[in-house]
């Protein structure tokens, strides 16, 4: 009973002083102590891994509250999953308020690191790789938190990643920022949250760079309240190596942000440079769906100052040679499909000087085939909306100090 | 149950020979080792045994059997269930049985025929006051006991179709994947609608349960899934083989797949249904389930891979179920197309 008063008031203090540290060296039976250490954790322990590489055969598990994991570092520390047998992701966290730092996973089957239901999370200096490079036999997901309320992820780095390399789904109270995410198919992707802030990322040598998407038919719909702020985000250019069947798999090599449905979206002092097909892009969902409680259409995004190149270059487009001609060598950087909600808020703002062009859709679903290009027109001032709760909640902060 | 009353059931069939009269001298099961707080390092120290080798139960443990199972590598598995003293079971419906404080589900898992039988785990699930806690016990070569094995463990087996696996045993966390719903830890199989009405019938005759429900048995017998009808057939395969964590409040929940037996929702199900985080799992395939089309359907995919990434379920399967997949196939077949 002691220890477990003691380890409610660790929890709401940063300094475990009572707290176990289970310490963790590579070694023929280091797999399973591991796994036990994870096991038999309790709420304030620290899990140490000393500097090594770890083989695995099976995935990991935590579900134990309050925990931190912590290696030598992300160079030194790796969780080495080539040899993998079983499992659907390399460790698999369903415990609240745990922190993972310092360390590295490799090349697993599935996804690297999913937290699944696991409200107020820490990934910091986490890496996972594919260490092949792009390859559709890469597993989906580097960085996976998912129906969990505060996230923060930071000074991380996602990279061969066949969906996306840093992937937050249904959650909220989202942080992810200065990480790198390269060589995946989406760099880093939101997906059917809320209250998100992407920020002082770099995010290059990816399919498309930054995806904020609403999906129809899931558990948790209705994404919107993001940020995206102050990233790096060039060269995004890599062909697109999703397995098909997958929503990103529809996205054009050369994206750089991108933003399908969803609400009160705000891409602000980004560097966007070399996204030869669109370095933003503004869409509503395209393919047919069957949920009454889905919004298919982007609601007040607003695209303000941003540093951006010429455009689209090298669009991955139908038509494209034609395109080119009839917009003078490069498409405008702004893509909007022209579809908005009737009697609801614009879709797109544009509060800089960035210039766009639309598809000129008139309904969801309708083939692009049937686009009619011209220049964009678009409001220069979005709708205001309640930026208070967005991000990680301070007390994630304050716990990597 | 008044323990007096099984003695004298007991000393009833005391002309069937050794087990009888083991019986009659049968040790307790250890109520302090399923309801203390501690982890009990030897699958003896509970006591269900009286024959652990040749698995026959003490007094207390019932044995029991689903109509359509949960399929693991092929292994055999022998089912129990403990209850204390004084206790039983309660109907709730078609669904989970409900469990009184202090009883326990155990499960073996074993390779191999009649004495060649070689026991590789026993699974307990721990019904203690502030939950259900599920432990994975190891046997040893000897088969004389298995040992708690909380980080699991990968055995080299042969299964029935002769082939060399390498057989996992799921650590604790592992099994808290498949039996936890809205973050509670619960028991998957004992379910009315999963059960013959006969064994429901005999717990009640003999005081265990409190009546048997009229959903009893709605499940059919696995044992016709050649030729018996393929609905029917397939959706409980897939109620009791995904629906753990395919299901609200599941493991798999973010996906949005329903697979209960109850989900009459066909996009819920799969049907024309988009994956959502299936990576390259989706094959290629842009639908869980095409009407008709198997070979399009990223279901039927899934199940039939072996593969860590893509293979369905993510756990407690090193191979594939060539029954289940053929029943799967042949449900998605006969879907009439849109």
């Amino acid at each position: 009973m002691l220890r477990t008063t003691l380890a409610a008031a660790l929890l709401a203090s940063a300094a475990p002083v009572w707290a176990a540290t289970h310490m963790i060296a590579p070694g023929a039976d280091a797999a399973e102590k591991l796994q036990e250490a994870l096991i038999m954790a309790e709420p304030g322990d620290e899990i140490v891994l000393a500097a090594g590489r770890y083989p695995l055969s099976d995935g990991l598990s935590l579900d134990v509250a309050g925990v931190t994991v912590r290696g030598a570092g992300p160079a030194l520390t790796i969780l080495d999953f080539t040899g993998q047998q079983g499992s659907g992701e390399g460790l698999l966290v369903t415990s609240d308020n745990v922190t993972l730092r310092d360390f590295a996973i490799e090349n697993p089957k599935g996804d690297g690191i999913k937290s699944k239901g696991a409200d107020n999370i820490i990934y910091h200096r986490i890496r996972v790789t594919w260490t092949n490079g792009p390859s559709a036999s890469n597993g989906a997901y580097g960085i996976y938190p998912v129906e969990s309320t505060g996230i923060l992820i930071s000074h991380s780095e996602v990279s061969g990643a066949s969906d996306a390399g840093i992937y937050v789904g249904q959650s909220q109270r989202i942080t992810v920022r200065n990480s790198v995410a390269s060589d995946n198919v989406a760099g880093i992707e939101i997906e059917n949250s809320r209250d998100a802030i992407v920020t002082q990322n770099y995010v290059t040598r990816n399919t498309g760079g930054i995806l904020v998407f609403d999906l129809p038919s899931l558990p948790v719909m209705g994404g919107g309240n993001v940020v995206v702020s102050g990233n790096l985000v060039a060269g995004n250019n890599t062909p697109n190596f999703a397995p098909p069947g997958n929503i990103v798999g529809n996205v054009p090599r050369g994206t750089g942000i991108m933003v399908m449905a969803n609400e009160n979206v705000w891409v602000d002092g980004n560097i966007v440079q070399d996204n030869p097909t669109a370095p933003f892009m503004v869409i509503a969902y395209s393919q047919r769906f069957d949920d009454a409680r889905y919004n298919p259409f982007p609601r007040n995004v607003v695209i303000g100052e941003n540093m951006v190149d010429s455009g689209a270059t090298d669009p991955a487009l139908p038509g494209a040679p034609l395109l080119l001609a009839a917009f003078g060598g490069a498409l405008p950087p702004i893509l909007w499909d022209g579809l908005s909600q009737a009697g609801a808020a614009p879709a797109l703002a544009v509060t800089g000087d960035i210039a766009g062009w639309s598809l000129n859709l008139q309904r969801q679903g309708q083939a692009l085939a049937e686009a009619q290009p011209g220049p964009l027109t678009a409001p220069e001032q979005g709708i205001k909306w309640d930026a208070s709760a967005v991000g990680a909640p301070p007390e994630l902060e304050a716990r990597l100090k | 149950m008044r323990r007096s009353s099984a003695l004298l059931a007991v000393a009833a069939l005391a002309l069937s020979g050794a087990i009888a009269h083991a019986r009659l001298v049968s040790p307790q099961v250890s109520d302090a080792a399923i309801t203390g707080a501690s982890l009990p390092p030897k699958l003896s120290d509970f006591g269900f045994f009286i024959h652990p080798d040749a698995q026959v139960p003490t007094l207390g443990v019932t044995p029991y059997a689903l109509n359509t199972p949960l399929w693991s590598d092929g292994a055999d598995k022998l089912r129990f269930i403990y209850l204390p003293e004084g206790t039983r079971l309660h109907a709730d419906g078609e669904g989970l049985l409900r469990f009184p404080v202090g009883a326990a589900i155990i499960k073996t898992f074993a390779f191999g025929e009649g004495t060649s039988r070689r026991l590789i785990e026993t699974r307990v699930l721990l019904h203690r006051t502030d939950g259900w806690v599920p432990l994975p016990y190891r046997w040893n070569a000897e088969q004389t006991e298995a040992t708690l094995a909380l980080a699991g463990a990968r055995i080299d087996v042969t299964n029935p179709a002769g082939e060399a696996i390498s057989y996992r045993i799921p650590n604790t966390n592992q099994c808290k994947e498949c039996h936890s719903l809205n973050g509670a830890v619960i028991p998957i199989g004992p379910k009315a609608r999963n059960l013959a009405a006969a064994w429901l019938g005999d717990m009640v005759q003999a005081g265990l349960l409190d009546q048997v429900p009229e959903s009893a048995n709605r499940l059919p017998d696995w044992r016709t899934h050649v030729k018996g009808a393929a609905a029917p057939l397939a959706r409980a395969y897939l109620d009791v083989n995904c629906a753990h964590c395919h299901q609200p409040g599941g493991m798999a929940s973010n996906s949005g797949l329903d697979l209960r037996w109850e989900q009459a929702d066909p996009h819920a199900i799969g049907i024309m249904k988009r994956p959502v985080a299936a990576g390259r799992g989706a094959g290629g395939h842009e639908f869980a389930i095409v009407p008709g089309a198997p070979d399009q359907s990223i279901l039927a995919y899934r199940l039939a891979s072996a593969e860590p990434g893509v293979a369905m379920p993510e756990l407690g399967k090193s191979t594939v179920d060539p029954d289940g997949v053929a029943v799967v196939r042949r449900w998605i077949l006969e879907m009439k197309t849109q």
